[in-house]
């Protein structure tokens, strides 16, 4: 605690002078690179549309209700693909993941060698968003359901994956000893030590990340991949804006109603 | 004693042991672990619901295998075509759009970080009176619920195709992720803390800055980096509606089948994640 | 019979746990191992059934060199030697008797653990021991439902269950109170007899390895200081294992302990495990 011998006596600061300039300065060095940030974003921001975005907003308002909910007949299929895309991702992630984790986790890997593979799959999958995987399997197998489930199942191997071998890395590894103690081999410590450690995580897990792939489904048809985000796309490329609203409201009561599942199910869980 | 009592009060024991002692003791040779699920009838409930969903999930699909079929040989070029990945070609749109996607992202994060705060604070419980508490709330559940990519479409719509578009889809779906871990970290952090600094007369301001800041604080900077790196992540599908960044390069490249490119891209893509978590694990572990 | 022949080991970090331990156990010897913290007596049972490499030296548990033994044959060889830890080490999330036909497995295959399908023999063998450490109403029961005692007997049956020649005990009672310590460690030294079992039981108590050991082995910094029976741990001796103390109270207690330990264990046989 820095105390300064001054005249009318000791002064007390929070910081040393120095540390005191330290945060001055990468406070300073921050507001830089974001002004320089914003600068250049702004040299390519046509402004009169952004002036102009208050009239737009309104005028987009106007044509957007009442919702037509007459065109809910023709979403209750796109729903259920919606649901299913998300559900058979997961159930495909999972099953992917689940393997890919023991490889990756430090304590269960073969070799370093394995784990850097591994590593490297989970980094991949995760830094491509599941739109850029569908926009690739639409290419190659056509657009569908089918592709939306590839892309959902491939973006969520690396999160699945990696929260699992995380847990993995934190079992009690007393337990694991007290199995190889008895003189089980390899395997049977993953089922009797490691396993039963990292099922309810495992679980936890499933139902987190099914929460969140409902709500990646529902834009997997802007690229073509099957959802409700097909009927999205056609309506606002048709401007058909009364059928955009309705749309809106149903993603939001899907994404409403399933993170009510997921939370139930996690609670009954943990 | 707690270990020795319930064999105390257990009536069928005594009985079992006089038999050992006359006789073989029998006990049982098989044993079956109880079931997850007691009630029988639930438990099959369940595995026959699953079961029905399944087929019925699966047979809806619609998977046209004569399309897959036909992909499988195409994939295999298309996935041929990505190697090598072509760095050269497009260099100068690519550094334009990884650039672009960077600014994107460091503004979207930090306006995005602003906005959060008194949001956060106001979807606090035990900080914000009832209608705060709800209106915030409400904020973060809209923009939770839409995809970064729904948003970009309509800031497209109102703001022009562009990186402000890209920015603005951040920034709100920033709110929706940082506000909501602010208001959770809030409302567990210790009361005790809380009311000592009340108990001094603090104002509400300084009773934020005292006792509310240095409990949340290192939790945020670490969320703060890795919004960052989510904030990135998303930066490139935004592009692919208009919204600038790296997603109207890689959109570009896929259209124009250059996949040796789109690959390049996203090497360069997962390089750049790569850095930010390895950075925001170094930062988080600093803060704490 | 084990023998140990100077056992060293080395950790990675330089740390000089065993310097050259030797020793011989019997059939159905109980031996106690005290000494402070960091003496290495974790580290020395663990260089038996090698969950802790030993660097050099041997242990030979009948005439088999353990110390030499391929990843195959020490499985096999472990099973020969049951082992107790400190906080007991269940798999918490398992049934007590998933716990206690974890150690049978040794003996059976990889998918006939997957799906618990234990030969009937075993199971029939986990119901006994489970009854004989008083726990057969809880065989369904999750194995972190259970007390810290209870815990430990299940500790007991899963050892026991190996057949083993040799018990391996790590700190038995460190996380018990007093009275079921006492309980813990009496099960412990009955069983051993009933079987004709050999133990080595790590213990921090000193009174509590005095009144159920026949013979005590201390160690400092790796050393064996002291090898005998349980009445020679004079002060001078104590001294020596530990560093310097007041230990009259010590030895006193027990003398006091061991009259007021004869109701005890006569209400216990009445009544308690056996």
């Amino acid at each position: 605690m820095p105390v300064l011998s001054a005249n009318q006596g000791q002064i007390w600061r929070r910081r040393t002078s120095r540390t005191q300039w330290a945060i001055w300065a990468s406070w300073l060095v921050g507001i830089a690179i974001v002004g320089y940030c914003w600068k250049l974003v702004s040299d390519r921001t046509v402004w009169f549309f952004v002036t102009d975005a208050g009239t737009q907003a309104a005028d987009l308002a106007s044509r957007m209700v009442p919702p037509k909910w007459s065109y809910m007949d023709v979403l209750w299929r796109p729903v259920w693909d919606t649901i299913n895309i998300a559900t058979l991702g997961t159930v495909l992630a999972l099953a992917m993941a689940f393997p890919i984790a023991f490889l990756a986790a430090r304590n269960t890997t073969p070799n370093s060698a394995v784990r850097a593979f591994a590593l490297f799959v989970i980094v991949s999958s995760r830094s491509i968003n599941s739109l850029i995987w569908a926009l690739m399997l639409v290419a190659i197998i056509g657009p569908g359901i089918f592709a939306g489930v590839l892309a959902i199942g491939l973006r969520s191997i690396g999160f699945c994956a990696k929260l699992l071998y995380e847990a993995i890395e934190e079992i009690d590894a007393k337990q694991v000893e007290a199995i190889e103690a008895t003189g089980a081999s390899g395997g049977q410590k993953l089922i009797f030590g490691v396993i039963p450690q990292i099922l309810p995580t495992f679980a936890g897990i499933s139902v987190f990340r099914w929460d969140i792939n409902i709500r990646e489904s529902t834009v997997l048809g802007l690229v073509g991949a099957g959802g409700i985000g097909i009927q999205l796309d056609a309506s606002i490329s048709t401007l058909a804006w009364t059928q955009v609203s309705l749309i809106l409201l149903v993603i939001l009561a899907t994404v409403v109603v399933s993170e009510w599942v997921s939370a139930k199910v996690r609670h009954a869980i943990i | 004693m707690l270990s020795r009592a319930p064999s105390l009060k257990r009536p069928g024991r005594r009985s079992l042991r006089t038999m050992s002692e006359t006789s073989v003791p029998s006990y049982p040779r098989s044993w079956k672990k109880p079931p997850l699920i007691a009630n029988r009838f639930l438990r099959w409930g369940l595995w026959f619901g699953a079961a029905i969903y399944l087929s019925l999930a699966l047979g809806t699909m619609e998977i046209n295998w004569g399309r897959v079929a036909e992909g499988l040989p195409r994939g295999q070029r298309f996935l041929s075509a990505f190697f090598p990945p072509d760095f050269v070609s497009r260099w100068d749109s690519i550094v334009d759009g990884i650039l672009e996607s960077i600014w994107m992202t460091v503004i979207a994060t930090v306006a995005g970080i602003a906005l959060s705060v008194p949001v956060g604070l106001g979807a606090a419980r035990n900080l914000a009176p009832t209608p705060v508490y709800l209106f915030c709330r409400a904020v973060i559940a809209i923009s939770r619920t839409f995809p970064e990519i729904i948003l970009a479409i309509f800031a497209v719509k109102l703001f022009g195709f562009g990186p402000f578009a890209g920015f603005l889809a951040l920034s709100i779906a920033t709110i929706g992720f940082y506000a909501k871990l602010l208001a959770e970290d809030i409302e567990d952090m210790d009361p005790g803390q809380a009311e000592a600094v009340k108990a001094t007369g603090a104002g509400w301001f300084q009773w934020i800055n005292y006792a509310v800041q240095p409990q949340v604080m290192p939790r945020m900077i670490g969320l703060s980096v890795y919004r960052l790196d989510i904030n990135f992540r998303e930066s490139a599908v935004v592009g692919i509606v208009g919204g600038g960044g790296i997603g109207a390069t890689l959109l570009t490249a896929f259209d124009r089948y250059e996949f040796d490119s789109a690959a390049a891209i996203l090497i360069i893509i997962i390089a750049i994640v790569m850095v930010l978590e390895y950075s925001s694990g170094y930062l988080r572990r600093w803060v704490q | 019979m084990l023998r140990l022949e100077a056992l060293h080991k080395r950790y990675r970090t330089g740390d000089q746990a065993l310097k050259g331990v030797s020793l011989e156990i019997p059939d159905g010897q109980v031996l106690a191992l005290i000494g402070p913290s960091g003496a290495g007596k974790s580290t020395l049972i663990r260089c038996i059934n090698r969950l802790v490499e030993p660097t050099s030296g041997s242990a030979t548990l009948g005439d088999t060199n353990l110390t030499s033994l391929s990843q195959g044959a020490l499985r096999a060889a472990r099973r020969r030697m049951g082992m107790i830890f400190q906080e007991y080490a269940l798999v918490e999330r398992l049934t007590v008797m998933e716990n206690v036909l974890s150690g049978r497995l040794g003996y059976v295959g990889f998918w006939q653990s997957w799906f618990r399908r234990f030969p009937a023999d075993d199971v029939q063998e986990a119901f006994r021991l489970l009854d004989r450490v008083g726990l057969m109403p809880m065989a369904d029961k999750r194995a972190d439902e259970l007390s810290g005692g209870q815990r430990q007997r299940v500790g007991i049956a899963r050892a026991l269950i190996q057949h083993p020649e040799l018990l391996l005990v790590d700190e038995p009672t460190a996380s018990l109170d007093p009275k079921t310590s006492r309980q813990i460690m009496r099960l412990i030294c009955e069983l051993c007899s009933e079987r004709g079992l050999a133990a080595i039981i790590n213990i921090h108590d000193v009174l509590l390895a005095q009144m159920f050991a026949e013979r005590i082995v201390g160690l400092r910094l790796g050393e064996v200081v002291y090898d005998g029976p349980p009445d020679g741990l004079t002060p001078e001796v104590l001294t020596d294992i530990y560093g310097e103390e007041d230990w009259e109270a010590t030895i006193e207690a027990v003398e006091e302990d061991e009259d007021g330990d004869a109701v005890e264990s006569a209400v216990v046989e009445k009544t308690g495990a056996a």
